[in-house]
């Protein structure tokens, strides 16, 4: 126990009162501590993310605008066509594109993201996101975001050009993991990717999907590859086991290992937009959920995910006013 | 009169979908429900759309 809480009192003078992110065996160490030391943990992680970040958190809507169909085989994903998924190709309209805009800035959201299943972006997606993004500026009050895989630098200009503010591209898994996941593309076609973004002057948003069956070494590597590239926003995802993907019969992850995740990832990145993504509904619940925005959690997605539903967004609401967190305003970077 | 099960695909009265009924809560059908055919779907951040070939769409919004 007193190794436990040596480790405690070290993040939190490191951490905490420096500003010094943990590195990969403290992240170790935090991701293998006890259930009992959890909700200290889950403290430690509240005050530093109330430090370094402050009260007020990020609310973002996200919709398709290209559903299945993808040629990556990303173990996890419905919209692989290299599964038997009952994902189906599905493109949005323009006009819809801007409705689900306005859906999600009357929930409340200041950033609306759009994503694409593709590995990288066409000249026909290009110029449908050209045309829905200048649609979405003059009609919504809103930022914008895009996830259309990996760039080519021309495509980052475009981009920028459009007035797109934030880029997603997520790492996933940690680098010694991704070939069990991906075999489509590389781990380092990512990362470059990601790099470009960076240096565009896009905010960089890049995440990943944790309870993929890594072990929890490769879970803390993870952390300090996330941490190693400084993205604006790591959104976390929990596997949603779905029908049809290799990934379809592997185990909800535990939710005290989630909420340990969570509590780790924000040590790691104590400075970061730290965003409860796709699988939370499942793999934490209402109770989890809570814990999670009081264990360093400091955005959520509201509404639906890409091809999965989610909490009715007035419960989110709700629960951020009861837990007096403030929704942060229209372009104001937290 | 509905015979699929808007999740796996199955005749309904092909054992239970209590399993099934439950992941509805958190996506939409897949399968037609009267011919089980796969469906074109759409979900948007607050309602989603369900095309199936012969019989014709359904929207359901998730959330006003």
């Amino acid at each position: 126990m007193s190794v436990q809480s040596d480790l405690l009192t070290a993040a939190r003078e490191q951490v905490l009162e420096k500003g010094i992110a943990l590195d990969e065996s403290q992240i170790l160490a935090v991701l293998t501590s006890s259930d009992e030391l959890l909700p200290e943990l889950l403290a430690l992680a509240h005050d530093v993310r109330m430090k370094w970040c402050g009260p007020e958190v990020e609310v973002e809507g996200i919709v398709s605008l290209k559903t299945g169909g993808c040629p990556e085989d990303c173990h996890f994903c419905s919209q692989s066509g290299q599964f038997t998924s009952p994902v189906r190709s599905v493109w949005l309209n323009v006009p819809e594109l801007v409705k689900a805009a306005e859906q999600t800035a009357a929930a409340g959201a200041s950033e609306f993201c759009i994503v694409a299943a593709v590995r990288g972006p066409d000249e026909r997606l290009m110029s449908q996101m050209r045309e829905g993004v200048k649609a979405i500026k003059e009609a919504v009050d809103i930022e914008v975001a895009a996830s259309l895989g990996m760039l080519s630098q021309d495509q980052v200009d475009d981009l920028v050009d459009m007035g797109v503010h934030r880029y997603n591209h997520n790492l996933e898994a940690a680098r010694s993991y991704f070939p069990q996941v991906v075999t489509t593309h590389t781990w380092e076609e990512r990362w470059d990717t990601c790099e470009m973004v960076r240096a565009s002057g896009m905010e960089l948003c890049c995440g990943c999907l944790v309870g993929m069956g890594e072990t929890v070494e490769q879970r803390a590597e993870l952390a300090a590859q996330l941490a190693a590239l400084e993205p604006h926003e790591v959104p976390l995802n929990f596997l949603n086991p779905r029908p049809g993907t290799p990934f379809g019969d592997l185990p909800l992850m535990d939710s005290k290992d989630a909420l340990r995740t969570i509590a780790a990832f924000r040590l790691a990145l104590p400075r970061t937009i730290l965003r409860y993504a796709g699988g939370r509904e499942l793999t934490l619940g209402d109770l989890g959920t809570r814990d999670g925005l009081l264990g360093g959690i400091n955005a959520v997605i509201v509404g639906n995910y890409l091809t999965t539903l989610g909490r009715d967004p007035k419960e989110d609401l709700a629960l951020l006013d009861d837990l007096k967190m403030p929704i942060k305003a229209l372009s104001k970077s937290l | 009169m509905t015979s699929y099960c808007g999740h796996c695909g199955e005749p309904l009265d092909a054992g239970s979908h209590e399993v099934c009924v439950r992941k509805l809560e958190l996506e939409p059908p897949r399968f037609c429900a009267d011919c089980r055919r796969r469906m074109v779907v759409q979900v948007t951040p607050a309602s989603w759309t369900a095309r199936c070939s012969e019989h014709g769409e359904i929207t359901k919004p998730t959330w006003s």
